[in-house]
């Protein structure tokens, strides 16, 4: 059954076949006629964005929170160029993402015509891939592929250019209900060969971790992950990006790997006899050193993207296939194994990691006049310790690092953060995004001052669209982490990274914005006003005053290997406070 | 322009890269040639792999395959030397495209090590230009194993 209709219409009734229910942007020229289909009536809502690269950041968020695919909306030219932040993001944390922008009118296009720009060309480093609409009747076929290559395999973002008269000319709707692209193939089920032999290698080690990684989360398969932990009594790490794919509460979690990570995290990572990656790629702010990095260990490589594979560490016994499936598949396989006679070795392991974790807490230097960064976040973690209903987002710096070592997440999709692009700004539009997607959910933003002025703007997004958020700005009044790599790498040579606490006035700013403003700068206060910003209903700020001097620790300098870590030190011995995470 | 943006941010090194039609009207095929000094094959094949626009990717095996370049020589060729070069260019099986008073170009089709040849004995001569497509392959039909290198949809 076909409808008459423009192109625009044609996008919206795209839009609301998949079962989109958001989506974020900014009008401009070059989708007018889009924006004036929604004008006409749709089921989508339309979030307004204060800048293309919040909209692509909600997008992001949202997509993080519920695991369906967000969508972002744009004109050409500045409003899809303002989007390839957020496409790049996307593309390095593999989240899915449709990126609809308009393009000036067909016949102008190559001529600099206003507001024209190349997308497609921009962003084809960083999308799965793209299309230039050139003919109405393609609308239908090409969004269909477009949510289906963001979702499917590993997933990422893509890119629709629509030019202007193409959402202005006819066509007969009609939505497929399938696409076929000869191009696109993603695995759909793990060789059982090579479970079979993950699962005999897992049977046999007396010293594995698994490894886990964002892939985790993005291919829905949690439980099957903490079953197949459980079953075998494996401890388990998860990276930044994985962070709440397992329960962080529970035994068998020994914390976060990497560069920031705890001492017991990465001991248990350089010292095992078997490492597998569940979803997880290897990065080099996990890795360190790579030749260095568990090298005592075979490797088993889980992923849905066999390129993953042996990329940067070569993989003993790689599987390529979905992980819901695959992580399945081997729970079966290795209590097949268990049925004849095997009993799992790995208690010993299992002491040595919760004694380590004992011996290396995380540690910084409490008392004293000033607010510790560090407090502030162990403070959200214990005001939120019993619920199961907090989405955190970060942006990306010192406080981003104090928010993966404090809070403890264990629900899936309740900690969303900029891993691999490393975006500042990312954590208040993700929160509205977030917001969006879940609004029965209590949305915490742990920002940083430099983060937050880089996209606080969203603000206003958040108080008139009704998606009220916590940003709690753990200000030092520093590009923190600048400042922490200029200490220790530059010889205490600071350049250009003093922001000030005070300027803004962020408590008055977001008063400014319709939400409420709390400013806190001492440890009796603390609690108090977390609590009233959390419980507020509102769009709240708190503008944390911190101690500037506080870095970030323990700390594996860029390059080096796990046991070349830096720890804190503490000459004073009486006000050391000893903060096991 | 998605392969060779792939091919430029991952490191990849291009030594050659052909394009054209092919026997399906929608279907373009690159011939590359790929340095797999510092990246193995396996990993750039599967990078292409995830293009969404690649519909395969295959090696062809020297030996497996008939490799062909062309190319085209302006040499600077006297009335007085004319004789000698042209009868060079016959022990190559090269023809001469086009003459001028003091030029011969010269069109020569073989595989990429005669062409290199060809053109060092030409280059003595004075060799003013040189365009050469880069090559093209095709699995020998004996072996039937051999497989297009690369297909890539054009859009």
């Amino acid at each position: 059954m076909t409808r008459r209709m423009n192109g625009a219409d044609a996008i919206l009734r795209s839009l609301e076949a998949e079962g989109v229910d958001t989506v974020f942007g900014i009008p401009g020229g070059a989708v007018l006629p889009t924006y004036d289909a929604f004008a006409r009536g749709t089921t989508v809502r339309h979030v307004l964005a204060r800048h293309e690269q919040g909209a692509g950041h909600m997008a992001e968020g949202y997509a993080r929170a519920s695991g369906r695919t967000g969508v972002a909306v744009a004109t050409s030219g500045p409003g899809a160029t303002n989007l390839v932040t957020p496409i790049a993001d996307a593309w390095m944390d593999s989240t899915p993402l449709v990126c609809i922008t308009g393009q000036v009118r067909s016949h102008l296009i190559g001529t600099d015509a206003f507001q024209e720009c190349d997308i497609t060309g921009i962003t084809i480093p960083v999308v799965k891939h793209s299309w230039l609409v050139q003919d109405v009747d393609q609308i239908p076929h090409v969004l269909k592929s477009a949510f289906h290559v963001a979702r499917t395999g590993r997933c990422g973002p893509v890119l629709v250019d629509i030019p202007r008269d193409i959402q202005e000319a006819e066509l007969d709707f009609e939505y497929p209900d399938s696409v076929d692209l000869p191009g696109w193939k993603p695995p759909q089920k793990g060789h059982p060969r090579q479970i079979a032999r993950a699962a005999q290698a897992l049977a046999a080690a007396e010293r594995p971790v698994l490894y886990v990684g964002g892939g985790t989360l993005n291919a829905d398969a949690c439980d099957e992950l903490r079953m197949l932990a459980e079953l075998g009594r494996f401890p388990v790490v998860t990276t930044l990006m994985g962070k709440s794919a397992f329960p962080e509460t529970h035994e068998l979690h020994f914390g976060w790997p990497g560069m920031h990570g705890p001492k017991w995290s990465n001991w248990a990572m350089n010292k095992c006899d078997l490492l597998v990656a569940v979803g997880a790629r290897f990065d080099d702010r996990v890795t360190g050193k790579l030749a260095a990095f568990a090298p005592g260990a075979t490797v088993i490589h889980l992923d849905v993207d066999s390129a993953e594979i042996s990329k940067l560490r070569q993989a003993d016994i790689p599987v390529v296939g979905p992980l819901k499936q695959v992580l399945s598949d081997l729970r079966d396989e290795l209590r097949a194994l268990h049925g004849t006679g095997h009993i799992p070795r790995t208690e010993p392991w299992l002491r040595q990691l919760a004694a380590w974790r004992e011996e290396f807490p995380l540690r910084y230097r409490s008392g004293g006049d000033t607010l510790k960064p560090q407090l502030v976040v162990e403070t959200l973690q214990e005001l939120t310790a019993d619920r199961d209903d907090v989405v955190w987002t970060t942006g990306v710096g010192q406080h981003q690092m104090w928010a993966m070592q404090y809070l403890l997440c264990d629900q899936p999709r309740s900690f969303i953060t900029s891993g691999g692009l490393g975006t500042m700004g990312y954590g208040v539009p993700a929160a509205i995004g977030a917001k969006a997607a879940r609004p029965d959910a209590t949305v915490v933003c742990v920002d940083g001052d430099g983060c937050f002025q880089m996209t606080g703007q969203e603000l206003a997004t958040s108080v008139l669209e009704g998606l009220p958020i916590v940003v709690v700005i753990v200000n030092n009044g520093y590009l923190g982490m600048v400042r922490q790599w200029q200490d220790m790498f530059f010889d205490e040579r600071q350049s250009q990274i003093h922001l000030t606490k005070n300027v803004p006035d962020y408590a008055k700013l977001a008063e400014a914005y319709g939400g409420v403003g709390l400013t806190v700068d001492n440890e009796d206060d603390l609690e108090g006003v977390l609590q009233e910003a959390l419980t507020c209903g509102r769009t709240a700020v708190v503008d944390a005053r911190v101690d500037a001097a506080e870095q970030c620790f323990p700390m594996i300098p860029a390059g080096a290997a796990a046991l070349d870590l830096v720890e804190f030190e503490d000459g004073v011995d009486e006000q050391e406070k000893v903060a096991a995470a | 322009m998605r392969i060779s943006s792939m091919f430029a941010r991952r490191g990849f090194n291009i030594e050659s890269l052909s394009v054209g039609v092919t026997e399906r009207h929608d279907v373009s095929r690159i011939t590359m040639r790929v340095d797999c000094e510092q990246h193995p094959l396996e990993q750039i094949e599967k990078q292409m792999h995830k293009l969404v626009n690649v519909l395969r990717v295959s090696e062809l095996e020297p030996g497996e395959a008939v490799e062909r370049e062309l190319a085209l020589m302006k040499v600077t060729a006297t009335p007085a030397r004319r004789g000698e070069l042209i009868a060079l260019s016959q022990a190559f099986n090269a023809r001469v495209a086009d003459l001028g008073t003091d030029s011969i170009v010269f069109e020569i089709v073989g595989h990429p090590e005669e062409i290199d040849s060809f053109e060092e004995l030409v280059r003595p001569h004075g060799l003013k230009e040189l365009v050469r497509t880069g090559r093209i392959g095709i699995g020998r039909s004996a072996t039937n194993a051999a497989k297009p290198r690369r297909q890539h949809v054009l859009t």
